[in-house]
């Protein structure tokens, strides 16, 4: 699938929520089910620090693919993570490059990327995008 | 303070009726910034709309009562705190912009490579960042205070740290993580013996418990006015009349100026020599205003009733399993950290937020304070005299039902 049609997939999912605390208990879910990283990828250097809570993200390029894995130490955003990854994870660094991230903003929860929310994701968006961008200067 | 008087007081206070999320606002939020009484937001008004001319130079009307209007809001300022002579208050920003000034001017006068400050483990990052920038440019070396497992200094550690090479104290005279309420008295007591000045960071303090310069015997003392119901971009640094004779004007410009000329400028007298530019003399009438406010319902009867929610708030927080009171000093202000379980603070007060209570979260700029706990952070409920034991129900009830999502 492209980052599009996960994107409308992960829209669709959370559309049959009205309530807020429902959108939140799946997002926790999310959170809980996300595979925790390995200690081995705890590394300072793979850290995202937010000035509310800390992010950890590694990457791979295996096969022309990017691979990320991520975790939080709080759970909603966490959470994001897990969705951020399920988009974003087994693409080719072009699609990751020129693709728009939407779906956070649709699915209302566009405030925990907020710039001032310093919770580490607007850094984490920002790192898998120069990921991508290091894998492709690696590819060519 | 009743349920009478409260209503009044929230009367006075339109913001507390603001719906957020379709949810009544609870602000638990004040240790960051209080709201406004409808008397500061009308002299902002006022003084936009009757009174504003550039001050202390005009000959015009408006000019002089503008001036008036500021020189008085020093007069207030300087009455609130118990200083002895008006031009020891000078105008600054704010608490952050007045450590600054001490920071700097100070150890441009006093400070040489090899010389100490001292802090305490709990400051603000305002009360830790100055001396460092001082330490640095300096050569100089910054000694803290450590504190035990209730969050109350180690006096003796204190005094201990005390030594010839001392040449200033900068401790918060309130914490605005655990509440604390420092011995500043005691603290200032023990740093005279050995003439060393203190700087008392009372941010947290003024808004919350009677303070006087003159009895504490501080040589510096230090808050912002948005802490106190007044505006933003105004604050007030009282310094003792030797020492703000003694340390260098720390901004150039207009109003701080007897005399220029390419040659040679010599500085205006105090308060002025500390103020350079076109004084807040809107923020300041405004402030002065707060201050009467805060008078008027009396400090005490402030601290009493505050005192009262936040033991009613550490009583109901117990019920809760697994919560973890961060800050349990004997002589403690109207703040409440905690934390539940392994819960993220984020999340408590992501989720609260969405049922409309505003906490704030995270290390509070005390990063230091909170690496030292281990943790990664609190959720705080910080009081004012507008908030209720209704409040403190609701609030309960909605930790409860957010403890459980995230259980």
């Amino acid at each position: 699938m492209t980052i599009n049609e996960l994107q409308d997939e992960i829209i669709e999912e959370f559309s049959q929520f009205d309530d807020w605390m429902d959108k939140y208990s799946l997002l926790i879910d999310l959170g809980n089910s996300l595979e925790p990283l390995d200690g081995k990828h705890k590394t300072p250097q793979n850290i995202i620090e937010g000035c509310q809570s800390r992010v950890w993200l590694n990457a791979d390029y295996v096969d022309g693919l990017v691979k990320y894995q991520g975790e939080s130490d709080a759970i909603l955003v966490k959470g994001i993570v897990s969705l951020l990854i399920q988009v974003m994870t087994n693409h080719t660094p072009d699609e990751i490059l020129n693709t728009e991230l939407y779906f956070i903003d649709k699915i209302g929860l566009k405030e925990h990327l907020s710039p001032t929310r310093s919770n580490g994701l607007v850094a984490m968006v920002k790192q898998m995008r120069m990921y991508a961008l290091a894998y492709k200067a690696k590819g060519n | 303070m009743n349920k009478e008087k409260i209503e009044q007081i929230r009367a006075e206070f339109p913001i507390l009726t603001e719906k957020i999320y379709n949810k009544q606002l609870i602000y638990f939020d004040n240790g960051a910034t209080t709201q406004k009484p409808r008397c500061v937001v009308e002299k902002i008004d006022a003084g936009y709309y009757h009174l504003n001319a550039n001050i202390h130079r005009g000959v015009h009307y408006l000019s002089q009562k503008a001036t008036e209007a500021h020189e008085a809001a020093r007069t207030t300022v300087a009455e609130f705190l118990g200083a002895g002579k008006r031009e020891e208050v000078i105008f600054t920003r704010g608490t952050t912009e007045a450590i600054n000034l001490v920071a700097f001017s100070f150890g441009e006068a006093f400070c040489k490579a090899g010389d100490e400050v001292i802090v305490s483990v709990m400051e603000h990052h305002s009360n830790i960042v100055p001396w460092q920038m001082l330490c640095e440019r300096k050569g100089m070396t910054l000694k803290v205070i450590p504190m035990n497992d209730k969050g109350e200094l180690d006096i003796e550690a204190y005094k201990s740290l005390l030594n010839e090479r001392t040449k200033i104290v900068s401790v918060a005279h309130v914490s605005n993580v655990l509440g604390t309420i420092n011995p500043v008295k005691e603290i200032i007591r023990l740093a005279h013996e050995k003439n060393i000045p203190v700087l008392v960071d009372g941010a947290q303090a003024v808004p919350h418990i009677a303070v006087n310069v003159v009895d504490l015997d501080a040589d510096f003392y230090v808050f912002s006015g948005h802490k106190i119901y007044g505006p933003t971009g105004i604050g007030a640094l009282y310094g003792k009349e030797k020492w703000l004779n003694a340390i260098p004007p720390y901004q150039g410009g207009g109003e701080m100026i007897a005399t220029v000329s390419f040659e040679k400028t010599t500085y205006n007298e105090l308060p002025f020599k500390f103020e350079a530019g076109t004084p807040e003399y809107i923020g300041s009438t405004a402030l002065a205003e707060a201050l009467r406010y805060v008078q008027e319902i009396g400090i005490d009867e402030i601290a009493a009733y505050e005192h009262e929610l936040t033991v009613y708030a550490t009583k109901r927080l117990a019920e809760i399993e697994n919560v973890r009171i961060i800050g349990t000093a004997a002589e403690k202000s109207a703040v409440v950290s905690f934390l539940v379980g392994n819960i993220h603070p984020y999340d408590i007060g992501m989720l609260l937020d969405k049922l409309g209570i505003a906490v704030r979260t995270g290390h509070h700029c005390a990063q230091p304070l909170i690496d030292s706990l281990g943790i990664p952070g609190t959720v705080r409920a910080s009081f004012a005299f507008y908030n209720t034991k209704e409040e403190i129900d609701t609030f309960i009830d909605a930790l409860k039902r957010v403890v459980m999502m995230l259980s």
